[in-house]
């Protein structure tokens, strides 16, 4: 099938197409909070909470017996919750640290909830299978009504967001300012952090507890290297997790019994890999060529001012000098022809003979303006 | 202490009053009074650990203390929020985060603003009023992570100056800037003085005490001494506050470095 005629299919098919604007839906939602997670340096909070709502979306099929996604979902944001509570006050009222506090609460909680999902399997119950799809993600079970029920919660979390936007802009980059500007800084903490929770659990059932946090890092992470500025990296993170989302969803979809989770982390490193590579400014690729011309810029000068040394010791103008001597004044730093013909090109230096080189009297201008330049500056 | 009493006390700028702070059970301040008149240049001196940021952080209620009581212009902090800035350190925040100088400048105005309030063209002009007084006006694009110490500092003082408070309080403004922008501070700071501003300031080199301020607190966890600098700044309080190793006025010019007692 190529491209046309998948693009053709998406659009035909219903179920593809609930998956595919689910799966956008819940990418931008989670690329836009995922901005500030990352931002705060709670990156990994939202590994925390994806694994805490496992539980609470077991109890609350064993106390309903319901598998609607609204009630499966309230269980999870309920236990996700708990879970970064924990997290805070174990901080707070202990001297583990962060991070241990929330390996500790992520593994406990989990593994709590696998017990309870293993326990679940078990009963003999006819509606009991399918919740197992909360551990990778199946996005093909998405329904119309698990995409409605996304598209409500996503929309409130983007919402309170815009309305919010100066303030959790203020409390993300200086808290202490914030309070001393009078604004309840812990309420925004909060309220900033329900809206993570809210923006996971919405994920869960179409990327899995597992690797959900991937949807909230990844594209941040990714969307930082193109902009220094809060609001485009923000759009840009949500473009970035509905690409990830959508082709991660229709993968898997397309492809029988392969889970979400794993094709849409795939997508997001994707991005990621290519946003670290080639963003202009913070890529790797764009720092390597700078070097490269910065390089190449400073080997040139110092064969300008390795020319000067020579013709000064030697008083007479347009004296040539073996190119054997400037390699040996380069200390093999290597360059020297390249930068010979780089200095010939702009008519700095020129061929006196054979593998002889001298300056010009341009060139004998500019090395001077150099040199002066390099005694300046200490 | 010397300074206004009783009903007098009504015209401090600053206020503290039996202000003791503790994390877990070692005190940070221990029963500090202390009393700011307004229109002076205070600098907080006091060795490491003395409790300088701790007292800043008290004052505006960011950090809990356990007993006192700071009022601002003779009523509670809480009420007269508004009329005190603060300028943190200036590695308190991360410089890499996705903003512009303009935009830093501006959240001086987020608490006039209020909740729904939006940035717009007064709160822009604020901003760049501010950004000239610091010399900065031709960096207002510029990503923050692209400044260097002494450029971040000044960013800050921008964004107190449009906050347009009364009262300031500085968290060492002078760390790890060049002389260059230490003068341009002190300029600017004298400016405020002379607009009637109260401003005290966390610092360290006690070489300038005399140049720059008019009024010194020595802090070492209680208050040794607060006071116009001529009256407070002396080698009796330098030795109390610094545990004997300072010799400040006996060797006026000062060149050897001061050792802080280890913590």
């Amino acid at each position: 099938m190529g491209i046309p005629g998948f693009v053709q299919t998406l659009f035909a098919d219903y179920t593809l197409r609930q998956v595919a604007l689910g799966a956008a839906m819940l990418g931008i939602v989670n690329g836009v909070l995922g901005s500030f997670a990352v931002l705060r340096k709670q990156s990994l909070l939202g590994d925390g909470i994806s694994h805490a709502a496992l539980p609470g979306i077991a109890l609350a099929f064993l106390l309903t017996g319901s598998k609607s996604s609204l009630t499966l979902l309230l269980g999870a944001a309920a236990a996700g919750w708990v879970g970064t509570l924990l997290i805070m006050s174990i901080v707070n009222h202990t001297r583990v640290k962060y991070d241990s506090a929330l390996g500790l609460v992520l593994s406990v909680f989990f593994g709590f909830g696998l017990v309870l999902l293993t326990y679940i399997q078990k009963l003999p119950v006819a509606t009991q299978a399918g919740l197992d799809k909360f551990l990778f993600g199946q996005a093909a079970t998405l329904l119309r009504k698990d995409v409605a029920t996304i598209a409500v919660l996503g929309g409130i979390v983007v919402a309170f967001l815009l309305v919010f936007w100066k303030e959790f802009k203020l409390v993300s980059f200086d808290p202490d300012f914030a309070f001393s500007l009078g604004y309840p800084v812990r309420a925004l903490d909060v309220l900033l952090t329900t809206l993570l929770v809210i923006a996971i659990v919405i994920g869960l059932q179409t990327v899995g507890v597992v690797l959900m946090s991937a949807m909230v890092v990844a594209p941040a992470a990714a969307a930082r290297q193109w902009t220094d500025r809060l609001g485009v990296m923000v759009a840009v993170s949500g473009i970035f997790g509905a690409l990830a989302g959508v082709g991660g969803a229709l993968v898997s979809s397309s492809a029988s019994r392969i889970p979400t989770g794993p094709t849409i982390v795939l997508c997001a490193s994707a991005v990621v890999l290519f946003s670290l590579l080639l963003a202009p400014n913070r890529g790797l690729a764009w720092g390597y060529f700078r070097e490269q011309i910065n390089r190449r810029q400073l080997q040139t000068e110092a064969v300008l001012g390795d020319l000067y040394i020579l013709a000064r010791q030697h008083r007479e103008a347009g004296h040539g000098h073996p190119v054997e001597v400037l390699r040996t004044m380069a200390h093999g730093h290597g360059g020297v022809d390249r930068s010979l013909k780089v200095l010939q090109e702009r008519g700095l230096v020129e061929e006196t003979g054979p593998g002889e080189w001298a300056l010009t009297p341009p060139g004998m201008e500019e090395a001077g303006r150099l040199s002066r330049q390099w005694r300046e500056t200490p | 202490m010397t300074g206004p009493r009783g009903m007098a006390g009504a015209e401090s700028a600053i206020r503290v009053e039996d202000l003791t702070v503790a994390y877990g059970e070692k005190p940070v301040l221990w029963d500090v009074d202390m009393a700011v008149p307004p229109g002076v240049l205070m600098a907080v001196i006091g060795p490491n650990g003395a409790g300088k940021t701790t007292l800043i952080k008290a004052i505006m209620g960011l950090v809990r203390p356990v007993a006192g009581y700071v009022s601002i212009f003779g009523k509670p902090y809480l009420s007269q929020r508004r009329l005190v800035g603060y300028v943190p350190q200036r590695n308190s925040v991360d410089w890499d985060f996705p903003t512009s100088v303009l935009d830093v400048v501006m959240m001086g105005r987020y608490g006039v603003l209020g909740w729904f309030g939006r940035p717009g063209r007064a709160e822009r002009k604020a901003a760049m009023e501010a950004l000239t007084k610091v010399g900065m006006a031709d960096l207002a694009g510029r990503q923050i992570s692209q400044l260097s110490g002494g450029q971040q500092q000044r960013v800050f003082l921008a964004r107190a100056l449009v906050q347009d408070a009364r009262v300031y309080l500085m968290d060492e403004p002078f760390q790890g800037v060049d002389a260059t922008t230490e003068r341009a501070i002190v300029t600017l700071l004298k400016e405020m003085r002379s607009e009637g501003k109260t401003v005290l300031v966390v610092h360290h080199d006690l070489q300038t005490v005399p140049e720059y301020f008019d009024w010194v607190t020595l802090l070492n966890v209680r208050c040794v001494a607060s006071g116009p600098v001529e009256k407070a700044f002396i080698d009796r309080n330098l030795r109390l506050t610094y545990g004997g190793r300072v010799s400040y006025l006996t060797h006026h010019a000062a060149e050897e470095t001061f050792g802080h007692p280890e913590e």
